[in-house]
């Protein structure tokens, strides 16, 4: 549904993207992370059709974006960085505005501003003019106003920055449900949780380059290595670190605790527990150590490049 | 005519550009800051200036002198319009600029409205409340001037000041909403507003002379120049238009370095070797300015014409022609004016020099058209003094022979040339390649004059003084003298 080709942007003598390839299905989240100014904001407009590419394609729901702009546009909902409200009006006036300029009927508007409203929370704020909105208000509302003509193609840009944790956790149920009902998503976040969270597909943009891209499961495989496991018995280990099966590579080992790295655990670890119960020791925990992706994030964009797959 | 087709896709572009129209005049209905001057422009001013007129007829009349009454009253009328609609600048400055600096551009830009709809709702935008109320302010002037003193306009006056108004905010709004697409800050289009509250002001001065002159009909004439106008204005806004540049940061900056190479690869234009650059780059300038030159040519024939009908309109005396007569006068003047001398060849080189440099400011404001007046206005007077000497009763191929030919056979082409790449600098801005920025354009077109200046025109120009100072004055004594 989204599909990058050799994407690239240049601004007089600075390359902002370069050739980035991405793509995305209906029904898939890829979140772009990146440090600022490594060009993920430039990306995101030039699937939106906002800025042209100097080179390569962008091919939304099969429409290129040079050449039909408009429909890309019509396709897609936006949410920007800034959020920038017109804070003199309401929201129902904010988003009939909105709605008017994708094409929709009064009637269309006025029943999805509703439901979008209540489903956000933002009801009760109708009578108030935008410019008494909260921080986080006014993101659900820049929210409400991308979702509001129920594009195909949603592309997100820091979706729960200025939110507070409920209404975060709100907001990514709901991108979450979007997927569920065949949107392509892109979310741009500096919130690796989140992209954790949501995302089938992490891309890591540096310096307008993807140096990194794949799911998350995968990316933590090839960046960090195999899994790592720790065990847990509730006594000595003496002797038993040389019963090991073959697969398994100690990585550091305590009294009563070892921690090792397996290619396959679905595979090594019943052997390693059948093991330990014929060698009569208590397992008391077999778990895998949880390898964040800010760890991912870090080694990537600190050593310049990773791997891109998709 | 317009297709079916033209006239469907008319129809969904202004219902677009309604829609984001509708919105901006809902806000400005919300904002104290523009309500406020309007409503006290659309009713304290119009209620102040009847006031001023009743004053001013009653003391008028004491010292018999009612015409200067009769000439401040529509003169009041045209204030009371004009007043109102000069908010449309200020609302239209702030158009893009101000989206930019409030960051709600992007959104806005994200939208499938095209182009075309997102800069003609923001000049309707601009334009409604403050023309709505400049309208009714006239009304609110008139029915006081009524109930005051009985006084009502003609339908012809009446006409001719809401038409004034109308394209003068039109003027104002489209000139204002290209400023503020092409800057990054309400400061920066509030500094570049000058270029069009200047010769706004100029042109409010001249309309109340017109009229306290009594001569309304010019009124039309100015109403058609500022339609004009306002469509190459609106026609620039259009070309201009690019999302891209609205949502970068470097529209305010000046590079130099960029300028430099900008214009110093458009001046080369790839040529290796000054031969190159004469035969290949210079040919391809020549040939983009062959439409402009043409135009040139068409004045300097038109130009020629007019002079020569105007002879005998306002006719010299035919003494004045008696060549035999004034020949020691003649050969004098030439003397004292340094002809036939180094210094004298200097002068005049420097004089046409002049002449094409001030052409060329004057042809930057405007769309080449002054550049071209001035340039073409030395053979409108050539064609007076031939159509003169023919009714004098002598040949005025005498002239042209004796006092243009021998040196005008250069700068005769000269003056095409440096008119040509004048035209063609001056409308570079409504004919910049689509999805170009202003300043590249204008770089660009300002290489090509510098390449036709420093190539052909300066060069003709040296060699036509030289003419013009050691042959033409022989020449003319010879050919005028009859010796």
């Amino acid at each position: 549904m989204i599909i990058t080709r050799d994407l690239t942007k240049r601004f007089g003598d600075f390359t902002a993207v370069n050739r980035v390839n991405i793509k995305v299905k209906a029904g898939e989240i890829l979140a772009i992370l990146g440090p600022n100014g490594a060009g993920k904001t430039t990306t995101i407009r030039m699937l939106a059709s906002i800025l042209k590419p100097t080179s390569g394609q962008v091919v939304v729901s099969g429409y290129d974006s040079v050449s039909h702009s408009q429909e890309i546009r019509r396709l897609t909902g936006l949410l920007t960085e800034h959020h920038g409200l017109y804070t003199r009006m309401k929201a129902h006036d904010y988003l009939r505005f909105f709605g008017q300029s994708y094409g929709m009927g009064a009637d269309q508007i006025r029943a999805r501003a509703e439901m979008l409203l209540e489903r956000y929370g933002l009801g009760e704020a109708v009578d108030l003019r935008l410019g008494q909105y909260s921080k986080g208000m006014r993101q659900k509302l820049a929210l409400v106003r991308a979702l509001l003509h129920d594009p195909s193609v949603l592309l997100l840009d820091e979706p729960t920055s200025a939110m507070d944790p409920s209404s975060a956790h709100l907001v990514r149920n709901s991108i979450d449900d979007l997927r569920r009902s065949d949107r392509a998503i892109i979310v741009c976040t500096h919130n690796l949780f989140e992209a954790e969270a949501l995302a089938d597909w992490i891309a890591i943009i540096r310096r307008g380059e993807i140096i990194a891209m794949d799911s998350t499961d995968q990316l933590k495989r090839r960046l960090l290595g195999n899994p790592v496991m720790e065990l847990r018995v509730a006594s000595a280990l003496d002797g038993v670190l040389d019963l090991m099966p073959e697969g398994v590579r100690t990585l550091a080992s305590g009294v009563n605790w070892i921690r090792y790295e397996v290619e396959d655990p679905g595979r090594i670890n019943p052997i390693v527990i059948r093991t330990m119960i014929e060698a009569g020791i208590p397992i008391v925990t077999l778990a895998e150590v949880e390898r964040s992706l800010e760890d991912l994030y870090l080694r990537v964009v600190e050593n310049g490049r990773g791997e891109v797959v998709r | 005519m317009i297709s079916s087709k033209q006239f469907t896709s008319g129809l969904a572009t202004f219902a677009g550009a309604w829609t984001l129209a509708r919105r901006e005049i809902r806000d400005q209905m919300r904002d104290w800051r523009i309500l406020t001057p309007i409503i006290l422009l659309t009713l304290f001013f119009p209620l102040l200036m009847n006031f001023t007129a009743r004053q001013a007829v009653d003391f008028v009349e004491r010292y018999g002198a009612p015409v200067i009454g009769d000439r401040l009253i529509p003169f009041l009328l045209m204030v009371v319009g004009f007043f109102p609609i000069s908010i449309s600048l200020v609302i239209a400055l702030e158009s893009f600029a101000g989206e930019r600096e409030r960051l709600s551009l992007e959104p806005l830009l994200a939208t499938p409205l095209s182009d075309s709809q997102l800069y003609i709702g923001k000049l309707i935008a601009s334009m409604v409340p403050p023309l709505s109320a400049a309208y009714l302010g006239i009304v609110v002037y008139l029915t006081g001037l009524y109930f005051r003193i009985g006084w009502t306009p003609t339908v012809s006056l009446l006409l001719q000041v809401v038409a004034l108004t109308t394209v003068q905010a039109l003027v104002m709004v489209s000139g204002a909403v290209v400023i503020s697409s092409q800057t990054t800050s309400v400061r920066a289009a509030n500094l570049l507003a000058s270029f069009i509250i200047i010769p706004v002001a100029q042109l409010i001065i001249g309309e109340s002379l017109i009229m306290f002159w009594g001569r309304y009909y010019i009124l039309w004439w100015i109403v058609l120049a500022q339609s004009l106008i306002a469509i190459v204005l609106i026609r620039i806004g259009l070309r201009l238009f690019n999302r891209e540049e609205l949502l970068g940061n470097e529209l305010d900056v000046f590079d130099v370095r960029w300028v430099g190479r900008t214009f110093w690869n458009a001046f080369k234009g790839g040529a290796g070797s000054i031969g190159d650059w004469y035969r290949g780059v210079l040919g391809r300038s020549l040939r983009s300015i062959r439409i402009p030159i043409g135009i040139t040519f068409s004045l300097l024939v038109l130009g020629f014409f007019a002079g020569f009908r105007y002879a005998s309109v306002f006719t010299l005396p035919p003494e004045l022609f008696e060549w035999q007569a004034s020949r020691d006068e003649f050969a004098e003047a030439l003397r004292r004016f340094g002809m036939l001398s180094a210094a004298g060849w200097v002068k005049i080189f420097l004089i046409n020099l002049r002449a094409v440099g001030i052409a060329t400011l004057l042809g930057l404001f405007t769309l080449g058209v002054l550049g071209e007046i001035l340039l073409m206005a030395p053979i409108a007077i050539i064609g007076y003094l031939a159509g003169n000497i023919y009714l004098a009763g002598q040949d005025p191929l005498l002239l042209l022979s004796g006092l243009v030919a021998p040196h005008g056979i250069l700068e005769i082409p000269a003056a095409l040339l440096a008119g040509g790449a004048i035209l063609q600098l001056g409308m570079a801005a409504i004919s910049l390649p689509k999805g170009s920025s202003l300043g590249e354009g204008w770089i660009k077109a300002a290489a090509e004059w510098v390449r036709i200046m420093l190539g052909l025109v300066i060069p003709l120009l040296v060699a036509a003084a030289a003419l013009e100072v050691f042959v033409t004055p022989r020449i003319a004594l010879w050919v005028l003298s009859g010796s």
